[in-house]
């Protein structure tokens, strides 16, 4: 075993113009485009990106399911092609299927996972009753898989990736179809395995806000190709600014709002109507001095908005197409006859920017 | 209950206490698992093991009363030369079937989950086509035992040596029926075409349900290159007590045929799965 590789090298993964084309029917698909990765151990990392994006092939690549068209990658110290069963020791893998044979028992399968991975009978059946229970599978764990819901099953594909406890665990939508509640529940497992246990996580998802809230470090992937890579907080940052939008009387009043925002730095102001949109860095710390500069100036302003942006005002920023909105479709520019582009107005068009927002399949 | 107390609860199980084995298994233990894996739900559900045995018993109850003194089929009773037919075929039948497991494994996701772990890519083919070896013999016991109140005659150590055959022989079929799925992938259509497309000939040629003693010069030389022939020949002579044949070799050889060609395709089928 090489011991500079894992313990003492802080680096997890590294690819280097990780490629896959595809060839279907004469044509190639060009699937993941040259991606250079590097992640490190213990972080926790979200792959973001539409259908198709080339996330699933990335994981297979990486889990040495699918050799690369060219490139390399190394996972967990081994390269993916030629050193694969060091690589599938280390890691676990959830895959976007489901992982339980439909006509075995839960149970069953946990125990059996663990005996690929060389557990002793007893220790891969202790293991299988500790997960069952931390996964709230006590009522189906003994029922053919077949019967479970799609949200049992799901619960059950995260205890098999888990059996063997791996430093590096890659889940490919781990909660597509699970209901808000084990949404949570799976969010706080896999929060707690990484901070409490430094369990190195690659997680690609659909929900925005899922890779907005949990990964420290988040990779926007569209077209095969890296398009962003940065937390959270510095990708809305530099991609997306807050959102302000002041509601006046009057035409005339809005006039006024509008002039008197444009005086805050970096302001970009929009008006239409009786309504104005500012969008701004650190809107909760303007919005109060400008409501009092506008009250002064004799505006009445009769409705206030802050809006913080959203990983699909990022995603938007950076491609000018819509993540929600089923990601492919060019965004229709100038939707509402928004000056600042059609990302922007595409965005505004069904005017909601809550974070909860799943990505149109 | 607090929720950070839930948390931590769960915690220790996420991770566990025990780290996993480093050291690699054996191939014998990575066989072990995943024919252990396959044969659980036969355990779990004996009684599945007789859906592939609907045409079996279908030509056995309604084929073969009309078979007595037909030309070539024996001196004995007809049920004594359709018998041992009728148990190569249910192993054929439930081999040729199995693939079609494997099919839906590909396309939900469990086969992507198994290869991933580091199990041996030729323990992921053996493991499965060994555990055909249990539903042939499950199977077996259950023609003869319903044919011999109809006068079927068991020779014990003949029919033990016949099973061993088929044991043999259900591997190959097992093994190629499993190479099929893997070519097949995501396409059924394409599984079940070439597999309905194949079973019947081989049927037929194998002088299964009709002696092909007296029929046109290139059918006999058809069946002569069926390696089944000499299965269905050799059970025939080792479930009516005669061991010291020459043709119990020669069936003995083709099923070591079929299950080596099985296996070769197979495993090279595995190792290129994605
Ligand atoms: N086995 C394959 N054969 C042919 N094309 C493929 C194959 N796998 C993926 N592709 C193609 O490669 C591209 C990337 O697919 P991939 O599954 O990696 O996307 P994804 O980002 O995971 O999408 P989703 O969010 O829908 O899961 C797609 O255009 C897809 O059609
Ligand atoms: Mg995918």
């Amino acid at each position: 075993m090489n011991h500079s590789v894992v313990s003492m090298d802080a680096t997890m993964i590294q690819t280097k113009g990780l490629t896959r084309h595809f060839t279907v029917k004469k044509e190639t698909v060009e699937a993941v485009r040259g991606i250079d990765l590097h992640v490190r151990r213990g972080e926790l990392v979200a792959l973001l990106g539409p259908n198709g994006a080339g996330k699933s092939t990335t994981l297979r690549m990486l889990t040495t399911l699918l050799p690369p068209t060219s490139g390399t990658a190394e996972v967990a110290g081994h390269d993916v092609v030629r050193e694969q069963a060091a690589v599938r020791h280390r890691i676990g893998y959830i895959g976007q299927g489901n992982g339980a044979g439909h006509t075995q028992r839960g149970r069953d399968e946990l125990v059996i996972q663990g005996r690929c991975y060389g557990m002793g009978r007893k220790a891969a059946r202790a293991r299988a009753d500790e997960l069952i229970s931390a996964l709230g599978l006590e009522t189906v764990a003994d029922r053919t898989v077949s019967t479970l819901s799609g949200g049992q099953r799901r619960r059950l594909d995260i205890a098999m990736g888990l059996i063997h406890a791996p430093d590096l665990l890659f889940l490919d939508e781990p909660s597509t179809g699970l209901d808000p509640q084990n949404r949570a529940n799976l969010q706080e497992q896999i929060l707690n395995l990484h901070t409490e246990y430094g369990t190195t996580v690659v997680l690609t998802t659909h929900y925005l806000d899922e890779a907005d809230s949990m990964a420290e470090r988040v990779i926007v992937v569209d077209h095969g190709r890296v398009i962003a890579d940065d937390s959270p907080t510095q990708l809305k940052r530099d991609h997306a600014g807050d959102r302000i939008t002041l509601t006046a009387g009057h035409t005339d009043d809005a006039r006024r709002v509008a002039d008197r925002a444009r005086r805050s730095a970096g302001a970009e102001v929009t008006q239409s109507g009786t309504s104005v949109e500012i969008r701004v860095l650190g809107a909760p710390q303007l919005l109060p001095g400008l409501l009092v500069d506008l009250a002064n100036d004799g505006v009445t302003v009769t409705g206030a908005e802050v809006a913080r942006p959203t990983m699909d005002d990022v995603f938007l920023n950076l491609t000018g197409r819509s993540l929600r909105e089923g990601g492919a479709e060019p965004a229709d520019a100038g939707a509402d006859g928004g000056a600042d582009g059609g990302a922007r107005a595409a965005a505004d068009a069904d005017g909601r920017t809550t974070q909860n927002q799943e990505i149109a399949a | 209950m607090s929720t950070t107390v839930a948390a931590r609860e769960t915690n220790t199980a996420l991770t566990g206490t025990a780290g996993p084995n480093r050291r690699r298994p054996s191939l014998l233990h990575d066989t072990g698992t995943v024919f252990v894996r396959e044969l659980l739900p036969v355990l779990r559900n004996p009684f599945s093991v007789v859906f592939t045995m609907v045409q079996p018993l279908v030509f056995l109850g309604l084929f073969g009363p009309l078979l007595s003194d037909f030309p070539g089929t024996g001196e004995g009773s007809a049920l004594q030369w359709f018998v041992p037919g009728i148990v190569v075929m249910s192993c054929l039948f439930s081999g040729a079937f199995t693939g079609s497991n494997l099919l839906f494994e590909l396309q939900t996701g469990s086969h992507e989950r198994m290869l991933v772990t580091p199990l041996r890519r030729s323990a992921l083919l053996i493991g499965r086509a060994l555990k055909e070896i249990v539903p042939m013999v499950m199977q077996t016991v259950i023609i003869v035992a319903v044919c011999m109140p109809f006068g079927f005659e068991l020779h014990l150590a003949g029919a033990a040596l016949a099973v061993l055959i088929l044991a043999v022989m259900a591997v190959g079929i097992g093994a190629l029926s499993y190479s099929l799925a893997l070519a097949s992938k995501d396409q059924d259509w394409l599984f079940w075409t070439i597999q309905q497309t194949l079973l019947f000939p081989f049927l037929l040629l194998a002088g299964i349900l009709l002696p092909l003693d007296n029929g046109p010069g290139w059918l006999r030389t058809l069946g002569d290159i069926n390696p089944l022939t000499y299965v269905v020949d050799a059970c025939r002579l080792l479930f009516n007590g005669e061991i010291a044949a020459a043709g119990v070799l020669q069936g003995a050889g083709a099923a070591a045929f079929l299950a080596a060609l099985g296996l070769l395709v197979g495993i090279r089928s595995m190792r290129h799965s994605t």
